[in-house]
């Protein structure tokens, strides 16, 4: 299959058509749908008519921009103007958004072409997509385990070589667990880089969108086009967006590794997961890194922290589902019972559950105990990665603790599950860019590599991303076992 | 409780919680056209809708807007302030929380001067977004088979004014009000309109012992919304709270309701039933640091307010304090009235003629100042005219209706009715003569030695002349044939 930026290279030079790009990746997602169940809608009506606009433009002698005529995938709460958005969430099962977010309009702005909304973990929480409203998503590199989450959709697409990019969000790791499943590249920029105007919310001050892709160059070009100020956002921040090709790089001389202690201890006990850092870590060597030890002493406290303030955002962002204005709807006695009726029946069981854990957390006499004291720890997080880049220029380190679980290992456990997102919360609460590239197998099964960088130098994570993913190519060494055969544009 | 408390004196203690919708043209969180009386939800958006993934932008306008309110009551500006959700569900809300200030309010302290010379400190003024509103079928919640919802005014700046606990009276309250009206129509921040809503009161209100030091339990008043529903509202509480205290009954904390229809208030919840709001900073919004300069440049950009503008008054034109402080209620009769003093005009008439005929003849006609064609230089004339003695008193009442209606020169009126004064002996001696030929009665009475019946006969004299008789030539004449 061909990369994003392959399928842009031939369409502008008129070897393929957008149409045929387009029409190849339709014909790959549908024949993976039925086992892999990554999107919750198609869209290829829409798809198909968009392909044909920007052919037109190839046609007239214009450039539609960066990603011409390439076939893509969105996470199902981006907003997307007459297109069903549900946030995989009953409440939401039938909305259609009269508007489309920021990333979604500067996509296609850069010429690339939707194909559809993919499956999620209900409003973003969950860490394997089995707590989508709708159906879980299998991974493609092993039809009974799941994909990660809650970008899982997004990343199963790209794994089984259904289209090149899809876009997901990471709140706490919702693009790099899944990504390391998957065996695709997942970056989750820094906090305020990219718009989140018209996404549906989970966690206001940790939600951030990012591309999922084959590999590294589709993930800078992707970037290149989603970053940037929205005047829609005020939380987007207004730094310059950089040309992220331009820093991809064959070696890393020069280049300090900082290689969490705290992270290598926590993982000591499992010898493959060990070794397979390991061995990322010598060929980090290899291409000329430095490999600095340095510490993140509270990264421990990551999860307690992400709990309490991802819950007590989530409480007050999804009061707006009550049944009056938009979406579900059951009918009550009187308007309040009507509220109650509407979100007992269209939420999930986790979506409840971190809803009470934060309304709980921000309650009159917890709220100090609990919201005020975990942003005081948040505080000491990024103090601590502030002290380790002064001794690194990157951090690389595992981005999930185990390959791809079995569906149903972990649903009766939510604090297992919580688990999942351990090496991934201290970044998302510091607002730090970091991201998962292919980095082998451990027992046949996908594991990534997390690269995390200060914030803002996007250039230099996926700088370092990349000369690993040209040195090891871990991402076409194997075929994926749903969707490959098929897959996409040859 | 002491005899003395069950006999003695009380005194309340009023704080009030006032609400104001700002000019601003768009909504705080989003570009929605902020105006009255639009069509149902036609000013909407997916940001004040609270769509799925929409975001709030503050309003820079509005966060200026408070701080000039801020700055024209002496209050601090807050280097670092920000915004907090306020959670709670309620159908006219579209996000079931309101963006409100918590713990660090844009500005704190300062106060209002009223015209008594009082001060009325100020706790802090904060900004939130305004709800929409509910139009429920049977008129009232209760009665109703279905509401719907309005969402134009969903997301309306809303400035709140917080006093300190500091007024004590219903009488003192309206006056609070009134001045806190004012001075927002004077820097522009607000249309003031309490009937469409732009201005709306919660007050707090408790009652203590006279002398005592320590506050009495407060009771909320909500829905407040026309300055004579503040005050009759406040005067039947302040009883209740106070023939409470005499019967010896405890006095328990809750939200009270004003109903205008039988003049009382009813108990909406007690404090045991209060929300937890759950305040918590809004991270779909930045810190806001109004920085000095701005908060210089506003400061500059205030008009001479109205206290400031009593004083004046009463000091350089020596008006009384009651007319310095009619004519500065509003910033368009300050300015006219002052306009037709620079024009010429004596000081005390022209305050008698903003405040007692200009005003009738606008109100007759249904026209402001600024509607009408009254200007300050054809006022001042008409001043002119009284005081050289071309025309009289009664007659210049008479010139100007058409003058501030149609616009008309006064010299042109006073000579096409024919009404400048006549200081022609023979002609005045005509009118008198025909005076007391009428009124034989108020001569012999006046003869007796009544000397009320000599007024009457001057005012017999300029009612035969159509005031164009000059007054003290028809008393001399009078005198001289009464003889």
């Amino acid at each position: 299959m061909k990369t994003g930026h392959e399928i842009h290279d031939a369409i502008v030079a008129r070897k393929l058509s957008a149409v045929e790009a387009v029409s190849a990746a339709l014909g790959a997602v549908t024949a993976a749908e039925p086992m892999l169940k990554a999107y919750l809608t198609l869209t290829p009506e829409r798809a198909l008519e968009r392909a044909k606009a920007i052919d037109q433009r190839i046609a007239r002698g214009e450039n539609p921009g960066l990603l011409a005529g390439v076939p893509v995938a969105v996470k199902d709460l981006f907003c997307t103007a007459g297109v069903r958005t549900t946030s995989g969430s009953k409440i939401l099962e039938n909305f259609i958004p009269p508007y489309s977010a920021t990333v979604v309009e500067r996509l296609e702005g850069a010429g690339a072409v939707i194909v559809g909304k993919t499956n999620m973990d209900e409003f973003a929480m969950g860490s394997s997509t089995e707590n989508s409203a709708f159906y879980p998503t299998r991974n493609p590199w092993d039809g009974e385990g799941v994909p990660g989450g809650s970008s899982g959709g997004s990343a199963a697409t790209v794994g089984a070589r259904g289209v090149p990019i899809a876009l997901g969000t990471d709140t706490g790791g919702s693009i790099r667990e899944p990504a390391s499943f998957c065996n695709v590249v997942g970056v989750k920029p820094t906090y305020g880089r990219v718009s989140r105007y018209g996404i549906v919310a989970f966690a206001s001050s940790l939600d951030q969108a990012g591309p999922l892709t084959l590999d590294v160059r589709d993930s800078a070009d992707t970037l290149e086009v989603i970053a940037g100020h929205d005047p829609m956002d005020s939380t987007s921040v207004d730094v310059p967006v950089p040309h992220y090709a331009a820093s991809l790089r064959a070696d890393l001389r020069g280049v300090r590794c900082g290689v969490v202690r705290e992270f290598e201890e926590a993982l000591k006990s499992d010898a493959k997961m060990t070794a397979l850092f390991q061995s990322a870590y010598r060929v980090l060597e290899e291409l000329g890194a430095q490999l600095v030890p340095v510490s993140l002493p509270h990264a421990k406290y990551g999860l307690a922290t992400y709990y309490l303030i991802a819950p007590a955002e989530c409480s007050s962002n999804l009061a707006r589902y009550d049944g009056a204005r938009y979406g579900l709807r059951v009918k009550g006695d009187d308007v309040f019972s009507m509220f109650e009726a509407t979100r007992t029946a269209g939420f999930g069981a986790e979506v409840k559950r971190r809803i009470i854990l934060g309304t709980y957390a921000l309650s009159s006499g917890y709220y100090d105990a609990y919201y005020v004291r975990a942003q005081k720890v948040r505080t000491l997080m990024k103090q601590d990665f502030d002290e380790a880049f002064e001794r690194c220029d990157v951090i690389a380190c595992p981005p999930v603790s185990c390959p791809p679980f079995e569906l149903g290992a972990k649903t009766q456990d939510p604090v297992a599950m919580y688990l999942m997102d351990y090496f991934t919360i201290p970044m998302s609460l510091a607002g730090l860019p970091a991201m998962s590239v292919p980095a082998g197998f451990v027992d046949d099964l996908p594991v990534g590599l997390q690269i995390v960088a200060p914030a803002f130098e996007e250039g230099r994570m996926l700088g370092v991303a990349h000369a690993y993913e040209q040195a090891t190519r871990w991402a076409w060494q194997r075929e994926p076992m749903i969707g490959s055969a098929a897959g996409g544009v040859r | 409780m002491k005899s003395s408390e069950r006999n003695g004196k009380f005194e309340p203690v009023i704080g009030l919680e006032v609400h104001v919708e700002l000019a601003t043209a768009s909504k705080m969180f989003c570009g929605c056209r902020n105006e009255f009386g639009a069509p149902p939800n036609t000013n909407v958006c997916p940001v004040c809708l609270g769509l799925p993934g929409s975001l709030p932008v503050a309003n820079a306008r509005a966060i200026e807007f408070l701080c000039k309110t801020g700055l024209a009551f002496g209050s601090t500006i807050a280097p670092f302030s920000k915004f907090d959700r306020k959670n709670y569900f309620y159908p006219d809300m579209p996000k079931n929380y309101q963006i409100s200030q918590y713990d660090m309010p844009l500005t704190t302290g300062g106060g209002v001067t009223l015209a008594s010379g009082k001060r009325i400190g100020l706790t802090r003024i904060h900004l939130e977004e305004d709800t929409g509103k509910n139009l429920h079928s049977g008129g009232s919640i209760a009665r109703s088979e279905y509401t719907l919802v309005d969402y134009n005014r969903a997301g309306v700046p809303l400035m709140e004014i917080v006093s300190e606990p500091e007024i004590s009276s219903a009488e003192e309250a309206e006056a609070y009000l009134g001045e806190l009206k004012s001075v927002l129509s004077y820097i522009g921040v607000s249309d003031v309109k309490m009937h469409e809503g732009s201005l709306r009161c919660d007050a707090n209100v408790s009652v203590r012992p006279s002398r005592s030091k320590e506050l009495g339990t407060k009771v909320e008043i909500k829905n407040l919304n026309s300055f004579r529903f503040v005050g009759r509202a406040l005067a039947y509480e302040i009883e209740r709270l106070e023939a409470s205290l005499r019967n010896g009954e405890r006095i328990v904390q809750e939200t009270r309701g004003w109903d205008e229809t039988t003049g009382t208030t009813h108990s909406m919840r007690s404090k045991e039933y209060a929300h937890d709001y759950r305040y918590f900073p809004d991270p779909d919004l930045v810190p806001m640091n109004p920085n000095v300069a701005d908060a210089e440049r506003w400061r500059r950009e205030l008009p001479e307010l109205p206290a400031a503008k009593r004083e004046r008054y009463v000091r350089d034109f020596g008006l009384p304090a009651y007319d310095a402080g009619v004519l500065t209620e509003d910033r368009p009769t300050a300015e006219f009235f002052e306009a037709v003093v620079a024009a010429g005009g004596a000081a005390k008439q022209a305050a008698n003629w903003t405040m007692g005929d200009v005003r009738r003849v606008l109100q007759k006609h249904e026209l402001t100042l600024a509607q009408s064609k009254l200007r300050p230089q054809t006022l001042a004339a008409l001043i002119k005219l009284v005081e050289n003695g071309t025309i009289s008193g009664k007659a210049a009442k008479e010139v100007i209706e058409p003058v501030a209606v149609e616009g008309r020169a006064p010299q042109d009126v006073v000579a096409e009715r024919g009404l400048a004064q006549t200081s022609d002996q023979s002609e005045v001696a005509r009118f008198v003569d025909d005076a007391i030929a009428q009124q034989p009665d108020s001569v012999a009475s006046y003869r007796a030695g009544k000397e009320k019946a000599f007024e009457f006969l001057v005012g017999q004299v300029m009612r035969l002349s159509r005031g164009k008789a000059n007054v003290e030539l028809a008393r001399r004449l009078l005198k001289e044939r009464l003889g």
